[in-house]
Order: C-alpha cells, then structure tokens, then sequence
C-alpha cells in the first residue's frame, strides 16, 4: 500500500491588474496616498536612473550596466518593506532596492563606472555591495540573520537573486541553513524569465520557483512582481514575520526583462522583439500610474513635475560622478589587509615609481 | 605548562579565543556535540553553549558563506572544513567574498574569519583526505594562508589568525595531531603571523619546509649534521604574506636550499619560494635551488602513499646534492 505523506500549495497574489485596478481590498499601507506616491516615486527614480546610465555607457562614460527596466517594482517594493536596521543582501539588479535603501545614486554611478568608493555606501552601512557572481552571495543573507538571531536582534537580512540563481547549490545551501535554523531571513526571486539567453522553462522542470522553499521546510510564495503594491505588501508580511521569529521566506516575483542582459548584450540574438512588445502593458510605473490616475491620486501636472525633479537629480549625480578624479594608484592597494603586508607594500612602491614616470605631473 | 599533541593545542587555543571574545565562534560539520572528527573542538559545545558551537548542515560553500556574512556582521566565525578533499567548494566564498569585501567596500565591511582544515597525508587514509591545496589559497589576494608544525605554534598561530581582522586559511597537518607533541603554555600569547621560524640554525644548507615536512626536515638536518653539514631549518609557518627577509637572510648565509613540500611540485609554493630567492638572492646561492616536492599525480592511496610524501632522506638528499658545489 501507499500513503501520501506531503502535499503542497503555492499561493500567487497580485494587488492591481494589469491595468492597474484594483482586484480586491488593497493591504492597509495603500490606504494612505503618501505611501503610494511614495512608491511610485521610488521606480520612477529607478528607471530615470537607469535611462542615464544606458545613455552615459553608450557613450563611454560608464562601464557595462545591467539595467533593471521592467522589473523596478520587485527591487523597490522589497526596500521598502524593509526597516533602515534590516540588511539588504543584493545582487546585481537591484539599482531600485538600494536607492530606496539611500545608497545614492553617484555612488552607484561610480560602482558602475569602475570606482570602488561607489559601494563605500554613505547610507546603509550595514548593507552588502551588489553581488557579481550569480547566488553567492545568498549564504551571506543566512549568515547576516545568523548573527541577528545569535545576538537577539529584531532585524532581518533580505536577499534577492534572479531566477537562473536557483539552480545553482549556493542557493540550495543557503536556503537549507535558514529553514534548519529559522532564521530571520527574506529570499526574494525577481524572477524576470531571463538569465541572460537561457528562457525559465530551460531553467528548471519545477512548476514554481517559489515551491523550492517547501523542500527546505519553509513557505514559499509568488507575487506578481510588476505590482509594487503586492510585493510591499507580500515581503513585508514575510519580514514581519521572520521579525517575530517565524522563520524564513521564499518569494517567487515574477516579472520581465524588458531591456538585454547588460550593456555588453544583445537580446536579439535569442529572443524575438515581438515577444517583448505585449510586456510594455505590464510594467510595474504605468500600472501604478494607471491606479494613481484612476483614483485621482495623480495628474499629469504631477508627472511632469516627478519626471522633471528626477531628471535634475540624477543629472546631477551624473556630472558629480564625471567630475570625481580616480582615486590615488595607491589605492589598489590600501584595502586589501587592514594592515599593508611587506610585499604589498614593496609591490605598491614599485607601481608608484611607474606611474610616476608615466604621469610626472601627478608627483 | 601542559604537554599536549598538536589536535589539543588548536583545542586550547579555541577555548582561550572564545574566553576572551564572545564575537568568536565555532562552526562546522560535527563540531558541536561530536567534538570535530579529530576532536578538535572537543568539549567546546559543553562550556559555550550550541549559540557559541554551531553544527552545520553538511554543505561546505555555506559554512563559508555563513562565515563571509557573520564577519561582516561583526562576528569573527572559525570554521572546520573537515579535510582539504572537501574544501574546494568554498574557493569560491573565499576568493569572491570573504578576501575582497575589505577591498570591495573600501573598508566598509570586513571579513575576520578563520577556515580551519586537516591538511597534508601520511595516515593511512581514504581518498580525498590527504590534500594539501595550500598553494591554491596562497595565490588569492586579500587571503592569509598559516601552517603550524608543532602544538606550540598551532596554538600561538591559531590565536593569531582568529584575532586578525582578515580571512585566515589555517591548514593542520593531519598527521602531527597526535604524533606531534611539546609544551604549550595556555597563557594567550600568539605568534606573529607573517613570519618565519628558523628552528635550527647552520652554515651549510637552508632547508626551508613548512607543517608536517618540517619535522621531516629537522630530521634530514640530523642526519647532516652527523656528516659535518650544518643545516639551517627554516619554518615558513606564514605562506602568505611571506616573510621573504627571514628566507633572504638565511640563503646569504648558507649558499644553498633546499625548498620541502608535500603539495605537487607544479605550481607548489616552492616555486614561489624559489622565485623570491631567484630575484633577492642570486648570487648567494652556490647550488641550485632544489625542491623537494609531491608528484604531479593524484596522490596514490594508502598502499602506495609513503612513496609518495617526502621526506627526511630525500631532503637529506637534495642537500647532499646542493653540497657537492663547491
């Protein structure tokens, strides 16, 4: 004979349609117009962010850029979930969450265009840089709320990776050790259907993404990843609770890669133009406009007035970025021990009588 | 002062870490309850406690990974990767994480953590438990890669590395932790990381080794000595950073050197060693460099190991080799 000894679900929530109704009562955050605003104020500086990056790289100024067009609501949906005391645990598309986080915007604009100073962040001390290499950086959120829970703190890591994340074991480990331990820690995928060229049907046979936290002992659970208001509402109920000591949280956010991989990528060359085009109506700013409008929370008046205030801003990050000298050559070295080995310094000695050399006005 | 084997040495000096500095903490595969699979951490679940000693689900990438976020949270985790066979996976937390997050944030957030593996064979044992990949950690910036040779230094170089603000690699040479035995003082004190230790000195010859080949070394020094050859023995205890002076220093004395390791001779830290000396201390050298190294093979199991692993008469050999220069 044979029992069923699991059986699971998987919940999707979704706050605003498509075209930004409202499909049931909104969570109790979106009662108060600020709060929306707010939000909506938070991808438009995302994505006006992002245009001046794609345009400072297309025209030399910035390096290879991954832009997060399209997919702005789950990075800034998430950050704004968070408390200022919780650690953000990105990788490397979350322009939005770490601007809302108060990383500003010259220091990312100086991480993209080559300076390390751009992840000396002002703001979030405590947060990581961007992680670069896919899912590592995922044990580090258990470890952050290993030591939240060590130390009896109400905070809360919270990480976020993409969907081709989740077939790698720096995951799968990282997801195991926060369910063996309940620790207080927030996964969320922005899953946006791409890594780089490989589509999420090639990516894994599982129905969900979300599903995988179920094998790890913990909830697992979808949002629609273009609606900010679901994801604020659905990461801030999983960080309430693992605040309170429920444990962790697997959120499957599903959303769209509307632009290429990077800068250095061509999505032509594997995905038709046509098949993007019906995903420009499910984009997270116009579905939220569409609301705002549509409840009178909004005017054209205002969105001229946000675009324009936007757009001065991050210009103005832009030219401060272009006008920050490179650091000293002896800054390659400074940071690799907090205290210069003999070897490194007869090392940096050596690159300093270089470059001397080369730039004798720099002496 | 207490005789203990090398294994109750690192077991004092991570009782004493703890003591000292609540941020310390133990984790690992069967660290906790079992006491580590060498008994390294053997009783240490009983005195601070499971939030102080934490067995870890079996995955090596995140013990390191956890490690990479408690340090930067503020903690100063010590990790048992049970053997180097297993220790692969975590070059990459190491190498992408926990070496560059100082340089990455520009001293913003820091990783002092310790990785703590048996290194090195000679016991006899399985498959994949008689690595020694020190070279591999060696080569990655930001990194400092420590291997003691007796209890005293495992326990001065273990406190070292667990109160040093950066990433240490600590490789244990498996087959001195019970063979290897001498009088620690449990009083704190650590050794200087970064420097090396001439455990013996002579005119003739260097002999320069590092964990489980220095007492292969003291013992082809021996054997010299009775032929009228003075060996210098040098521990270089710290790959990295490398004490080059003490090296230096040592080869303008005796001319010749002979460089011993267990890890393959491609690519071996020995070639670093040799390169230093190449470029600081040519024309001291009367001899050529000779290493003495593992082969470029997989290393034989047990029937066939001890052809494998250097020792006391093939670098009493290559000395004998470098003395025939006149």
């Amino acid at each position: 004979m044979s029992d069923v000894v699991a059986r699971f679900e998987v919940e999707f929530s979704r706050c605003l349609d498509r075209d930004g109704n409202a499909v049931g009562p909104l969570p109790a955050f979106a009662a108060n117009p600020e709060n929306l605003i707010a939000l909506y104020r938070g991808l438009t500086r995302t994505r006006v962010f992002d245009a001046k990056a794609i345009a400072l790289q297309r025209t030399g100024r910035l390096g290879t850029y991954a832009s997060s067009i399209g997919q702005e609501a789950v990075s800034v949906g998430t950050a704004s979930a968070m408390r200022s005391e919780d650690v953000f645990v990105p990788s490397f598309r979350e322009h939005g969450g770490q601007l809302l986080r108060g990383v500003t915007p010259l220091e990312l604009f100086l991480y993209w265009g080559g300076d390390e100073r751009g992840s000396l962040f002002a703001g979030p001390k405590e947060d990581f840089p961007i992680s670069v290499p896919v899912a590592s950086h995922a044990p580090h959120a258990a470890g952050v709320a290993l030591a939240f829970k060590l130390r009896h703190e109400p905070r809360v890591a919270v990480c976020i990776f993409g969907d081709g994340a989740t077939s790698k074991g720096d995951v799968a480990e990282a997801l195991n050790m926060a369910g063996v331990w309940r620790l207080p820690v927030v996964f969320v995928v922005s899953n946006n259907q791409w890594a780089i060229s490989l589509p999420r049907a090639q990516q894994t046979a599982a129905e969900t993404l979300a599903q995988k936290a179920i094998a790890y002992g913990f909830r697992g659970e979808q949002v629609d990843g273009n609606d900010v208001i679901a994801v604020r509402a659905v990461v801030g109920a999983a960080i309430e609770r693992a605040r309170q000591g429920g444990g962790p949280t697997l959120i499957e956010a599903l959303t769209y890669r509307l632009g290429d991989h990077t800068t250095a990528d061509d999505a032509s060359r594997y995905r038709e133009d046509a098949a993007v085009t019906p995903y420009w109506q499910e984009e997270p700013l116009l579905r939220l406009r569409r609301y705002l409008s549509e409840t009178g929370q909004w005017s054209k008046t205002d969105e001229e007035r946000l675009q324009r205030e936007m757009t001065a801003e991050i210009a103005a990050a832009a030219d401060a970025y272009l006008k920050t000298p490179p650091q000293p050559p002896e800054a390659i070295f400074a940071y690799t021990y907090a205290a210069l080995p003999a070897e490194l310094a007869r090392q940096r000695d050596g690159l300093l009588a270089v470059s001397r050399v080369a730039a004798p006005e720099a002496s | 002062m207490t005789e203990v084997n090398l294994v109750q040495a690192v077991n004092l000096a991570l009782a004493r870490a703890m003591e000292e500095d609540d941020h310390v903490l133990v984790l690992g595969e069967d660290v906790g309850i079992d006491g580590g699979v060498f008994r390294a951490t053997d009783g240490l679940l009983r005195r601070f406690g499971a939030e102080r000693v934490l067995d870890t689900p079996l995955a090596e990438g995140a013990i390191a990974g956890l490690s990479v976020g408690l340090g930067a949270q503020g903690f100063r985790p010590v990790a048992e990767i049970q053997f180097t066979g297993f220790i692969y996976p975590i070059i990459d937390q190491l190498a992408s994480h926990a070496a560059r997050l100082r340089n990455r944030t520009r001293g913003r957030l820091t990783c002092p953590m310790v990785v703590r593996s048996p290194c090195g064979g000679g016991i006899r044992a399985v498959e994949h438990h008689s690595e020694s990949p020190e070279a591999m950690f060696a080569h990655i910036p930001g990194l400092r890669v420590v291997i003691p040779s007796s209890p005293r230094r495992a326990y001065g170089l273990l406190l070292a590395a667990i109160r040093d603000p950066d990433p240490v690699v600590f490789l244990e040479p498996t087959r001195l932790y019970r063979a290897a035995r001498g009088d620690v003082v449990d009083d704190g004190a650590a050794d200087i990381l970064g420097r090396c230790f001439v455990l013996r000195e002579g005119g003739d010859v260097t002999l320069i080794a590092w964990g489980a080949m220095v007492v292969e070394a003291l013992a082809a020094a021996t054997a010299l000595e009775a032929e009228g050859v003075g060996a210098e023995v040098i521990d270089v205890a710290t790959l990295k950073p490398l004490d080059t002076e003490t090296i230096v220093a040592s080869i303008g004395k005796t001319g010749r050197c002979v460089i011993a390791h267990e890890a393959p001779l491609t690519g071996g830290f020995g070639g670093e060693i040799a390169g230093r000396i190449a470029e600081q201390a040519l024309f001291s050298l009367l001899a050529p460099i000779e290493r003495i190294a593992g082969y470029d093979t997989v290393i034989p199991l047990p029937r066939l190991e001890q052809l494998y692993f250097p020792d006391a008469s093939r670098i009493a050999d290559a000395a004998r080799r470098a003395m025939a220069y006149r």
